[in-house]
């Protein structure tokens, strides 16, 4: 664990101490929150010398909401949040466009925007190698051509410690600190430094609905029922965070987050599979991937 | 795995955060069962979810190469042109873990075009497990991934003897294959070398021994790689910490920020910063949210200092009585990881440690065949390659040799144009040491200059009637100069008949005073570490000695350009010949005033029939 975070710590401070102007997402999931715990480690007694970015789509838990105003005020972080404000015309949202448009328009196209609007040329994101088969092959260090385009075939060999953090004009990096954390890595550091985490994570009742065969929380009005068809209350949690509609939950018991990691250890389904974009087609990710997304 | 309880949790997580990572590489060609073999590790140590197993039977019905079984290899090829291709084209990392250690498999691809994935997985590996198929047994490209992981400092080394189930299980088809590597592997410097034989697509000796493999009595693959010793950077070592930032929030509090590469750090330790040599002290150690006693190899730390010393990003902070060496020449190994050729004496950026630096290849010493490890000269280096090389820094880097410190031992070359990175190399030794720098401020002198330059000074003279030539092949020669990465400077009637020399005419005492003028800037600029090339028509010897004098021995070249009168004459650029025979110009060198031939100049340029191209390349070859 220590060579883990020794290790993330030395990423981030190389990344800080060759860019010009960085910037960290912040999707205020776990692998965000344990990105951000080891960020204020790096910097410590300052705060992190950059701000978060939350690419916000509108469709975010209201939890979700709460917790980040919370890190943000102990941290000492400024936070920039952006939405796509074409989206925001055109009134985009998963339940009437599809999960592949809303995430193109409101997360990958939102963060172009953003990261364009703020000429950012260094960009911390929490992404992991065991998380899907293309990111196995990501760089820590991973090259953006001027249209945050990924080519797979141009990325820089990383040999040892030495990440060459060398761009043109509006080229820029996603760095990935977390690369070679796993999922249990992630709970297991969250325990052990007591890092805070959204609710979500732990079991209780929330009101949900059966949608194409998985459990999606109504958190909020926009949920397009069926004739007759209403939330019923389960005792539910979230392995991982993202739009409300795009995140399904599963039943469980772990209420607190020694029940959670259990119940992780113990599971066999992989965390991804609550993720719907995943599964669009064969090697779906990486096409997102190429064409800008996280 | 037994159902884990949620007050077991705890416990368990302390257990698991003392875990040690072992990281390994995985060698062999596309047919030796790689991918199959991680699929195999990661599939029997229980690190496959259910729907990661669907999706491996979804795939594996739509890529798969196995018929009926799954396909083991589709697990761990993850873009989708590699999964269509059948091939690895990139290093991917896997991860799993079993009770004893968490693992991080780089998985690399065989062919030889390659090479520089492999490297880039071996270069954070413990271990290599070099893959045989046991119908082929060691091939070309067995010692070449057994050459790059040990030209990479691995020490630990499996040979699993692959697909043992279609060799029936013979042990004497094994015993021959690990003789034969053995003797091969002799002179590599691995410490440890464990022969297993296994069949990753059935999973013998993968995790378990099984009953076809019954006679062979050592540890299974997985048994092996959670009970190998692990070699890191040691506590044991002399304190190293290469400055990474400095973080300074404010003006009370100035903390070094870095990762130890070597030794252990307490408040109250003596270092030194280097190259500087500053001594001073330790005065609090930082480790994340708290102030600790002491910080070891490899944690990511920030340290305070007890007096106001400069450090900035890329000095090391050492051990004050072990100080780490520092030089600006090296021997190294390097590989070459780039489309378009190395030459030497181009330029490029070096990262060593947190250091950029800018940094020029002298020299190819050879390039290692690493099929055949042999030894060839080389004037290039080809993607692939790998060479060993003298290399020099514009500025001094602390260092230890890859073989005490890897990470301080090894480096990266960058393009300086596209900022790609071209090159991976580890340093064997200094050419020469510059270790006594840090003990007293440097004797500044023409040597130190010249050294930071890379170059020998030099006074290249050229003389000649107007019109030889001078003026057209001083300008190439100083643009070879240039693009050999030499500073240089140029001096001719030009730019000094203008500026420093305006108030002199062409009378033959002001002739001798322009010369003398000419000669002793040329001696400043010589003693700054330039290469200085003069091109005035100097006929006369005495004034030619003159200036020789003002130089040490073999700095000064006299070259003469040596181009009959008549062929000035014909050629008379700027008409000068003419007005002279018409009179209207007096004190002409050839006509009115002697030119005293050099009666024994350095390089002597016979010009008849020459390109001015051929006469630049003359001189370059004499300066030799």
């Amino acid at each position: 664990m220590k060579e883990l975070e020794s290790e993330s710590i030395e990423i981030i401070r190389e990344a800080v101490a060759t860019a010009r102007n960085p910037v960290m997402m912040y999707s205020v999931g776990k692998d965000s929150s344990v990105m951000l715990h080891l960020a204020r480690k790096a910097f410590h007694p300052a705060p992190p010398p950059f701000p978060l970015l939350h690419v916000d789509t509108q469709w975010k838990f209201k939890e979700m909401y709460t917790h980040r105003a919370r890190m943000v005020k102990e941290s000492g972080m400024r936070l920039i949040t952006h939405t796509n404000p074409e989206g925001i015309t055109q009134g985009i949202g998963p339940f009437t466009h599809g999960s592949n448009y809303h995430t193109d328009v409101m997360k990958t196209q939102a963060l172009k925007q953003a990261l364009d609007m703020h000429q950012f040329d260094l960009v911390f994101g929490g992404a992991r190698r065991d998380e899907e088969k293309s990111r196995a092959k990501e760089r820590v260090f991973s090259f953006r051509s001027a249209g945050h385009r990924w080519d797979p075939k141009a990325q820089r060999p990383e040999l040892w410690n030495l990440y060459n953090t060398r761009i043109q004009k509006d080229e820029s990096i996603r760095v990935f600190p977390i690369s070679n954390w796993t999922e249990q890595d992630i709970w297991n550091y969250i325990l052990q430094e007591r890092i805070p985490i959204v609710p979500l994570y732990l079991a209780a009742e929330r009101p949900v609905v059966k949608f194409n065969g998985q459990w999606i929380m109504v958190d909020d009005d926009r949920y397009p029922f069926k004739e007759g068809e209403q939330a019923v209350m389960k005792k539910v949690r979230f392995r991982t965070l993202g739009c409300w509609p795009l995140t399904a939950a599963v039943e469980s018991e772990a209420d607190t987050l020694e029940a959670v990691i259990a119940e992780t250890l113990n599971a066999r389904g992989s965390e991804r599979e609550g993720r719907m974009i995943d599964s669009d087609e064969p090697g779906s990710m990486e096409k997102k991937k190429q064409e800008g997304y996280f | 795995m037994e159902q884990l309880h949620a007050k077991d949790v705890l416990a368990f997580v302390e257990g698991q955060g003392k875990k040690e990572t072992l990281r390994f590489i995985t060698c062999g060609s596309v047919d030796d069962g790689k991918s199959t073999l991680i699929g195999r590790l990661l599939y029997e140590s229980k690190n496959i979810f259910d729907d990661q197993l669907q999706a491996l039977e979804s795939d594996s019905k739509r890529y798969g190469t196995q018929g009926e079984k799954m396909d083991m290899a589709l697990l761990v090829d993850g873009l989708q042109a590699e999964r269509e291709q059948g091939i690895t084209i990139d290093v991917a990392y896997r991860f799993f873990s079993t009770e004893k250690r968490r693992f991080i498999v780089a998985d690399t691809p065989g062919h030889e075009q390659y090479t520089r994935n492999m490297a880039t997985g071996a270069s954070t590996a413990h271990v290599a497990v070099i893959l045989v198929d046991a119908r082929k047994g060691v091939l070309v490209q067995t010692r070449r991934h057994s050459r790059i992981a040990s030209l990479m400092g691995i020490k630990q080394v499996v040979l699993a003897v692959n697909k043992m189930d279609l060799v029936g299980y013979d042990q004497l088809v094994f015993d021959s294959i690990v003789s034969e590597y053995r003797a091969f592997a002799a002179d590599l410097g691995f410490e440890g070398l464990q022969a297993i034989p296994l069949s990753g697509l059935d999973g013998d000796n993968v995790v378990t021994r099984t009953e076809n493999l019954a006679w062979y009595d050592g540890p299974s693959l997985i048994h092996y790689l959670e009970t190998v010793e692990i070699h890191t950077a040691s506590d044991r070592g002399a304190f190293r910490l290469p400055v990474q930032l400095v973080n300074r929030p404010n003006l009370d509090f100035r903390g070094f920020c870095g990762r130890i590469a070597e030794g252990t750090v307490k408040p109250g330790d003596q270092v030194r910063v280097l190259p500087s040599g500053v001594r001073t002290t330790v005065k609090a150690v930082i480790d994340g949210f708290e102030e600790v006693g002491a910080a070891h190899a490899g944690n990511s730390i920030t340290i305070t200092l007890n007096d106001e010393v400069d450090a900035s990003r890329g000095d090391v902070i050492v051990a004050a009585d072990r100080p780490a060496e520092v030089a600006d020449q090296f021997e190294a190994k390097l590989l070459w990881m780039a489309e378009h050729a190395m030459s030497p004496g181009r330029q490029y950026l070096m990262k060593l440690g947190c250091k950029e630096v800018t940094a020029t290849i002298m020299g190819i010493k050879y390039r290692q065949d690493v099929n055949t490890g042999g030894h060839m000269a080389a004037k290039t280096l080809e993607l692939n390659e790998i060479a060993t090389v003298d290399i020099s820094t514009s500025a001094p880097l602390v260092f230890e040799p890859y073989g005490t410190n890897k990470l301080l031992g090894s480096f990266i070359l960058i393009d300086k144009l596209t900022f790609e990175t071209v090159g991976a190399g580890m340093i064997d030794f200094a050419l020469r040491r510059a270790s006594n720098i840090h003990w007293q401020a440097l004797e500044l002198d023409r040597n130190a200059r010249a050294a930071m330059k890379h170059q020998e000074p030099r006074c290249i003279w050229l003389t000649g009637l107007s019109g030889s030539g001078k003026s057209t092949i001083a300008d190439l020669l100083e643009k070879r100069l240039y693009s050999q990465g030499k500073h240089t400077y140029l001096l001719d009637g030009d730019n000094v008949r203008h500026g420093l020399n305006r108030d002199l005419g062409f009378t033959e005492a002001d002739r001798v005073e322009n010369i003398r003028r000419v000669a002793e800037v040329s001696k400043l600029m010589v003693d700054a570490g330039l290469i200085v090339i003069v091109s005035f028509i100097s006929p006369f010897r005495t004034e030619r000695r003159m200036a020789r004098d003002l130089f040490h021995e073999g700095e000064f070249v006299e070259v003469f350009v040596d181009t009959p009168l008549e062929e000035c004459e014909r050629r008379d650029v700027k008409g000068l010949y003419a007005k002279a025979r018409k009179g209207e110009l007096k004190n002409f060198t050839g006509i009115d005033s002697e030119y005293e031939v050099p009666e024994s100049p350095e390089i002597h340029l016979r010009t008849t029939g020459l390109t001015p191209e051929v006469c630049a390349e003359q001189v370059l070859k004499g300066l030799q």
